[in-house]
């Protein structure tokens, strides 16, 4: 059984509830199980929101995640709310703004805010610019099925965008695990 | 002998109705019926929608599809079955408690949408089938069992609340002004969009007696003699207007149609 | 071929299933965790051919469904625990009256605004008592996105059918969740239509019932000419103040759901043949029930799981069957003892009763039943 557990978190209007629909979409594009779910405070932007993902080539069950294998966040606040539960031979991608602190599972911190706010100029990519960067680290789902999923999820007219904002998280992860 | 009107149109069976002696809402449903017949509508495409009350009473009497609903949600269930079914007739019967007070929301939202209801307003001034509490048409100062001492809540205008809120035919009128009631509810229905009637009625169990306006007659005597129609109005001074009320059409200006509107959604997408 | 497959939230399929059945009219109000249903059933309806209108309040909503019902259309709303309350006493209307219609409930915390956003389980108790006075009730639980799909057509089937008001009681995990489903086509799904009358006009008393203790049905607009009320009434469906007719169709409305039990109540129950244990649980939480229980067995303890998919009426008869063999129940709510309180009643001291309950606003986790269950063990 090949499974894993993914949490992406930040704030409100980051767009990772879509960028977990995404990623599960896109595991469901190359065969597998997922099952998607989401946690969110009363605010539409701002907050801490996080959105779970688990893939799996069996059924999934309890659809929350328990031991997570692939923790993403974006801000502070949502890395100090649902960093915890992540396991030891877990994986964590942050945001290059968020402290850590000590920690003994393997962390990679990168400029995703600042790739999609001053590269891309559009803060609305930064959940695909995410995403990117977590499918290129973890390799949960390949490149050209994520993509497929994002080609979906994006309003007409944005798809050169947000083509551009998966392929340059893509390398951002890439080029971390080298 | 019942007239050649209640034979066609009433349930004739279920008679006598329940409203007391000198109730006015008896020439008010009977006045449904003869705007129903002048306008040789057909029978079985006309519902009756109405909620709880004294008024709420007339639908079972009424030989067509009948609908006696919850305590003030009338135009609610009629906007179902409008919407469901826009080739029906809707006419809304209820009462100023019942569309005004638990029902008020329901009506502005109604007015505002311009669905295709014809809604009349039985108005006694008075909560009738619980025993004369007082309602949001009891005029200032006047009394009901709920207000011992005189009401002090001010008074709704129901025309003018529905003509704010949107309705396009709005118009008054009374027990005592038949003909002009049934005309008003004739030109209601036609309206395609929403219209609100008020047909002043007269309790003279509850309101009369509470307030010492005295018989029946009296009080449509009152009726008679405090009405003004608004064509009138215009031509006369406010002092000759002193303690008056209006009567007739306030309202006529037709707008696009709520179910009308959607079926176009629906044509539009549906040649997609 | 391309694949079937795809990802799709509970509350998708919901609107999915309900224009599978044949769903023409849906009247709402946004409330979360509902909202999604009400926002894609305005999308879809008008595409084939039905009706959807948001209505200034969920009272409204749901007298605009039973309006719309009465003309023939099958009617559907959308709401969570607030908006449940509100709409009780039309919710009453449509059982008195037996006006086909089903309402969905997409359960939170509660009493009053609770925690609007997060999974709950709280209106078990009021989708049974909701609406005053004695009354017939069906209710649906689904736990995963395709059975929210089934479940839904299964309401609309069940409404038709018994002329009932039916609740669809799903919870935030499951409405909210995305998953893989496969739906069915059109050809395979059972569709249900209410029973038409085979008389004419003169002969029609609409509230005369058959055999089976359910009245056939006219739709406003046919030329039948009937009155419905939500006064007691009697066959003609006219007002009545006599008690001989009054307690016949009070206990009418209640055998009629009473003779039928077997047609409508449904479970799941996976290893009770050897269990000394039994998770008790509905919707979400099932699935880390499910969870709880592969683990366990794993260790070698002999735990099973039942699952109502019925809640009401409550699959009593196999729980007491059980109740004959297991040692000891555990039943897992996000509440603080609901459908405990069922079990309760069924088992007596047949069995033993452990209970797992949250009300934080987080899920039931399977650590947390396995916990439980190993102080039993």
């Amino acid at each position: 059984m090949d499974r894993h557990e993914i949490r992406l978190s930040g704030s409100g209007g980051q767009g990772l509830i879509t960028g977990g629909i995404i990623l599960a979409e896109a595991a469901i594009l190359e065969g597998k199980n997922a099952v998607q779910t989401q946690s969110y405070g009363p605010e539409a932007r701002g907050g801490a929101s996080k959105a779970e993902v688990i893939i799996s080539t069996d059924k999934i069950d309890f659809p929350k995640v328990r031991d997570c294998d692939i923790f993403l966040s974006l801000t502070q606040k949502s890395f100090d709310q649902y960093s915890k539960g992540v396991k030891e031979n877990g994986i964590m991608i942050v945001d290059e703004s968020i402290e850590t602190g000590d920690s003994k599972i393997k962390v990679y911190k990168l400029p995703i805010i600042h790739t999609a706010h001053n590269v891309l100029g559009k803060p609305m990519v930064t959940n695909i610019v995410a995403i990117g960067v977590v499918a290129a680290i973890s390799k949960v789902v390949s490149k050209e099925v994520l993509e497929e999923a994002v080609l979906n999820h994006v309003p007409n007219g944005t798809e050169e965008l947000n083509k551009k904002a998966l392929e340059i998280g893509y390398s951002l992860g890439e080029n971390a695990v080298k | 002998m019942p007239s050649a009107l209640v034979n066609e149109y009433f349930r004739t069976n279920k008679l006598p109705q329940i409203w007391c002696p000198g109730c006015g809402h008896g020439i008010i449903t009977r006045a449904i019926t003869a705007a129903i017949d002048k306008l040789g509508l057909e029978r079985d495409k006309i519902c009756i929608v109405s909620g709880i009350g004294c008024s709420s009473r007339a639908p079972g009497y009424m030989d067509f599809d009948t609908l006696h609903t919850t305590h003030g949600r009338a135009i609610a269930f009629a906007t179902g079955v409008k919407m469901a079914n826009p080739d029906l007739k809707v006419i809304v019967i209820t009462g100023d408690g019942d569309a005004t007070a638990i029902g008020g929301n329901h009506l502005i939202h109604a007015c505002r949408r311009n669905i295709d209801i014809t809604t009349i307003v039985f108005n006694n001034n008075i909560y009738g089938m619980t025993g004369g509490q007082y309602s949001p048409t009891t005029p200032k100062f006047d009394k009901g069992t709920t207000a011992p001492y005189g009401n002090i809540d001010k008074a709704f205008d129901i025309p003018a609340l529905a003509a704010a809120a949107g309705a396009t035919y709005v118009g008054r009128s009374t027990a005592y002004h038949t003909q002009l009631l049934i005309s008003l509810i004739e030109n209601g229905i036609k309206n395609e969009g929403f219209s609100l009637i008020e047909a002043l009625s007269v309790c003279p169990t509850y309101y009369g007696r509470k307030n010492k306006k005295g018989s029946a007659v009296d009080m449509l005597e009152w009726q008679k003699d405090h009405a003004v129609n608004i064509s009138a109005a215009s031509k006369m001074t406010p002092e000759s207007l002193e303690g008056k009320f209006l009567i007739g059409e306030f309202k006529n200006s037709p707008e696009p149609e709520y179910t009308s509107e959607y079926q176009k959604i629906i044509d539009r997408l549906c040649k997609e | 071929m391309k694949s079937k497959a795809r990802l799709m939230q509970g509350n998708e399929a919901c609107v999915e299933g309900a224009i599978a059945a044949g769903m023409k009219f849906f009247a709402g109000y946004p409330i979360t965790p509902s909202t999604e249903i009400a926002e894609i059933a305005a999308e879809k309806l008008p595409r084939v051919g039905g009706k959807f209108i948001q209505m200034e309040d969920e009272i409204a909503s749901m007298a605009a469904v039973i309006g719309a019902s009465l003309t023939g259309s099958k009617s559907m709303t959308a709401t969570s625990g607030p908006g449940f309350s509100l709409k009780q006493e039309n919710i009453g209307y449509a059982a008195l009256a037996e006006v086909p219609c089903v309402v969905v409930d997409v359960q939170r915390s509660g009493p009053s605004t609770g925690l609007p956003t997060s999974p709950a389980q709280g209106d078990i108790m009021q989708a049974r008592w909701g609406t005053h006075g004695d009354h017939p009730v069906i209710a649906l639980t689904p736990s995963s996105v395709r059975e929210t799909f089934d479940l839904t057509i299964r309401a609309f089937n069940l409404s038709e059918k018994y002329r009932v008001p039916v609740i669809l009681l799903m919870d935030e995990i499951i409405g909210h969740m995305r998953e893989r489903v496969e739906l069915p086509d059109a050809f395979e799904i059972e569709i249900v239509n209410r029973k038409k009358p085979t008389v004419g006009r003169d002969q029609y008393l609409p509230y005369k019932a058959d055999e089976d203790l359910i009245p056939p049905m006219a739709n406003y607009g046919e030329g039948y000419r009937f009155h419905v009320t939500g006064l007691a009434h009697d066959e003609t469906g006219f007002p009545t103040n006599s008690p001989a007719m009054a307690d016949k169709l009070y206990r009418r409305l209640m055998d009629k759901i009473e003779m039928h039990k077997d047609d409508i109540i449904q479970w799941e129950e996976e290893n009770t043949d050897d269990a000394d244990v039994v998770i008790v649980s509905i919707g979400g939480v099932s699935r880390a029930a499910d969870t709880a229980m592969k683990q366990l067995r794993e260790k070698g303890y002999k735990v099973g799981t039942f699952r109502p998919i019925t809640v009401w009426p409550f699959p009593e008869k196999r729980l007491l069957e059980l109740a004959s063999k297991v040692k000891t129940f555990v039943v897992a709510e996000m509440n603080l003892g609901q459908i405990a309180l069922e079990v309760e009643r069924i088992i007596k001291d047949k069995a033993e009763l452990k209970k797992v309950n949250k009300v934080n606003g987080e899920a039931i986790y399977p650590e947390e039943i396995i916990a439980r269950i190993e102080e039993v063990l």
